[in-house]
């Protein structure tokens, strides 16, 4: 077979299919129950830390990302 | 020419003597500390590396088969040997240490991204009021600029300037800036971001002189030759660099929507723009190269390149910059953070597909036009869901439309974003596109997104911008905010409206048979019904320009007088 032909076949039929059942998923996905409280909470992330960055070393950042989800 | 030539090698070889012999003093000098000695480590290579460029240069210059390349290879040499005595200057002196500067966000790139937009804006909103006129009066082709200042050498310059220094300035700005915030870090990668921002005004240069001396491949978009695209990759994957290098090391567990934008433009520009370029240089001595895709298939890469260059250099990059700014205008989130989730999958995985609509009635086959034109039209869903996102941010602060016009600028231009991804799709469909094709409606299509969404949503982003970089407590001028509102929205309107006319009526002159079935229509009596259009369009550009700049005086006294009289507009957050 041509590389054109089977490339044209694979192209619309199974990447086809994979690109279109992983579209689904994504929505599938964002609906999942509990997803509304952590949207709520990434939403939120451009009125934190508006003039400084987040403390540094491991201890405050896990404080950080601690006070990032409150 | 020869004998300039060779003392421009006798220069050459003067210079190198110079530069080995301060080197040498200064390396002799170095042994003074062990501390500078990583610095200068780096320093050393720089050096190497600036001093070869610099001689490639002048060897290019020398060897040059064109006029743009030897221009180019000028401004190089100059480059590069600046710098290179700049680093000389700083190689061997002691550094003074640096305190840790994580815990401040890397704001002076942005500033100085948010001065080179508003520069760049004026310049390329100014050559495209100045070639509207000459379409409308010809008589200014001048006949002294011929070659450099008519229209043909003159539209790339605009195209470029508006798409990708004042677009292209206004997304690296801002998306240095969003990603900082949303990330909760410091820029990733120090000065690479200094990098960007210079390397990226030096291709905007020679980009920019390339168009005016002849030096343009004649892909729309992509005009730069094989010599500007290899600099551009270059400064490219250091901006991905620095964006990828902060978002890995963010402190928020959440990649922000704005960040995904981002990303996405990022990353797609850079296969688009490989894609499009691969070239054979004729000669490594000029700028003339040879694609490697012929005919047809040249034609469908350069329309995927350009349809996505409006796809996600236009509007996934300027999305990012919505889903940050307004809501930080309106001071509250966005409208659904997962209806902007959808919005990015379904936006990415159709616009990809988008490209062969700008080829109905081509050598294309009819089964890629059709492609095309369906993706075009399933595309209006997506657009029109973050449409739908952007301005329902709003719902409950509605009344901000009154008494804050930096907000009314970003619902303006989310409704011209709404608009034109109706116009497109629409425009897409073979049998519309049979009459808007190749006519003056195409330009005001292109317009009314970039003027109206591109545009407006980046004044609003700078105008949000200033106060909070500058550290000022408010914008100079509410009034002046409104003023630029009103001149820009008038304008674009004349331009959109005149262009819709101009451009159905041309559509209908072309196709006119008579009843033997001969064409009614010279082409020159299409030109000649266009001249009032042409003068309105003109005016409207001439509303658009004077609104920017009054923009940049708005600006400029935000900086130099910040708490002035006018109340109202805080737009500094107070921190936690």
């Amino acid at each position: 077979m041509e590389i054109y032909t089977l490339l044209r076949e694979f192209a619309d039929s199974w990447m086809l299919l994979f690109l279109f059942s992983f579209f689904t998923l994504v929505v599938v996905w964002v609906f999942r129950p509990g997803s509304s409280k952590t949207y709520e909470d990434t939403a939120s992330i451009p009125f934190r830390h508006v003039d400084a960055p987040a403390p540094q070393g491991d201890e405050a950042a896990a404080a950080a990302s601690k006070e990032a989800r409150t | 020419m020869a004998i300039v030539l060779m003392q421009i090698n006798a220069f050459t070889a003067h210079v190198l003597q110079l530069k080995l012999r301060i080197y040498g003093f200064h390396a002799a000098k170095r042994i003074a500390g062990d501390m500078v000695k990583g610095r200068n480590m780096s320093n050393y290579i720089k050096l190497i590396a600036l001093g070869l460029v610099t001689l490639f240069a002048m060897i290019a210059t020398n060897y040059a088969r064109d006029l743009a390349y030897q221009v180019h290879a000028i401004i190089v040499m100059l480059v590069a040997g600046g710098l290179f005595l700049y680093t000389l200057r700083q190689t061997g002196e002691a550094q003074v240490a640096t305190g840790s500067l994580q815990n401040e966000y890397f704001d002076s790139v942005v500033r100085a991204g948010v001065v080179a937009t508003a520069f760049w804006g004026v310049v390329g909103f100014l050559v495209g009021t100045f070639i509207a006129f000459q379409l409308a009066f010809p008589a200014l082709n001048f006949e002294w600029a011929q070659g450099f200042a008519n229209f043909g050498r003159l539209r790339p310059l605009h195209t470029s300037a508006v798409i990708f220094a004042f677009g292209g300035n206004a997304l690296i700005a801002t998306s240095f800036y969003v990603v900082q915030r949303t990330s909760a870090a410091r820029l990733w990668g120090g000065n690479l971001a200094w990098f960007v921002f210079w390397g990226y005004q030096l291709f905007i240069v020679l980009a920019a002189t390339g168009y005016l001396l002849g030096g343009t491949q004649s892909k729309e978009y992509a005009e730069p030759e094989w010599h500007v695209d290899l600099w551009l990759t270059i400064v490219w994957v250091a901006y991905l660099a620095v964006f990828l290098g902060t978002v890995i090391k963010r402190k928020e567990p959440h990649i922000y929507v704005a960040n995904w934008f981002c990303l996405a433009f990022i990353v797609t520009v850079a296969m688009l723009h490989l894609v499009n370029n691969m070239t054979i240089p004729v000669s490594i001595w000029g700028s003339k190269s040879v694609i490697v895709w012929s005919g047809v298939q040249d034609a469908m890469v350069q329309w995927w390149y350009g349809h996505n260059a409006v796809g996600f250099f236009l509007t996934a990059g300027f999305l990012g910059m919505m889903y940050y700014f307004v809501p930080k205008q309106a001071e509250r989130p966005v409208f659904s953070y997962k209806l902007s989730i959808i919005h990015f999958w379904a936006l990415i995985f159709l616009y990809i597909w988008a490209g062969p609509h700008h080829l109905h009635y081509t050598a294309l086959p009819d089964w890629a036009s059709t492609l095309g034109m369906v993706f075009s039209i399933v595309l209006w869903m997506p657009s029109w869901g973050g449409m739908i996102n952007g301005l329902m941010t709003l719902s409950g602060a509605w009344d901000k439309l009154r008494t804050d016009p930096v907000i009314r600028m970003m619902v303006i231009s989310i409704g011209f974003y709404g608009m034109s991804t109706f116009e497109g799709p629409m425009m897409s469909i073979r049998a519309v596109n049979s009459l808007s094709h190749y006519t003056d409606w195409t330009i005001g299509h292109v317009h009314s997104g970039a003027l109206g969404w591109n545009g407006m949503i980046t004044f609003g982003a700078l105008y949000f911008l200033v106060p909070v970089l500058w550290k000022r407590e408010r914008l100079y001028s509410l009034s002046l905010v409104s003023w630029h509102f009103w001149l820009a929205t008038i304008g674009i309107i004349l331009y959109a409206a005149s262009m819709w006319v101009t451009g159905i009526m041309e559509g209908l002159m072309w196709r006119e048979v008579d009843a033997n079935g001969f064409l009614v229509n010279s082409f020159a009596d299409t030109v000649a019904a266009k001249k009032p259009m042409n003068i309105v369009r003109g005016l409207g550009g001439v509303m658009f320009l004077s609104g920017a700049i009054i923009m940049c005086y708005s600006r400029w006294m935000t900086v130099r007088k910040a708490p002035a009289k006018e109340s109202s507009l805080t737009v500094v957050v107070p921190a936690e």
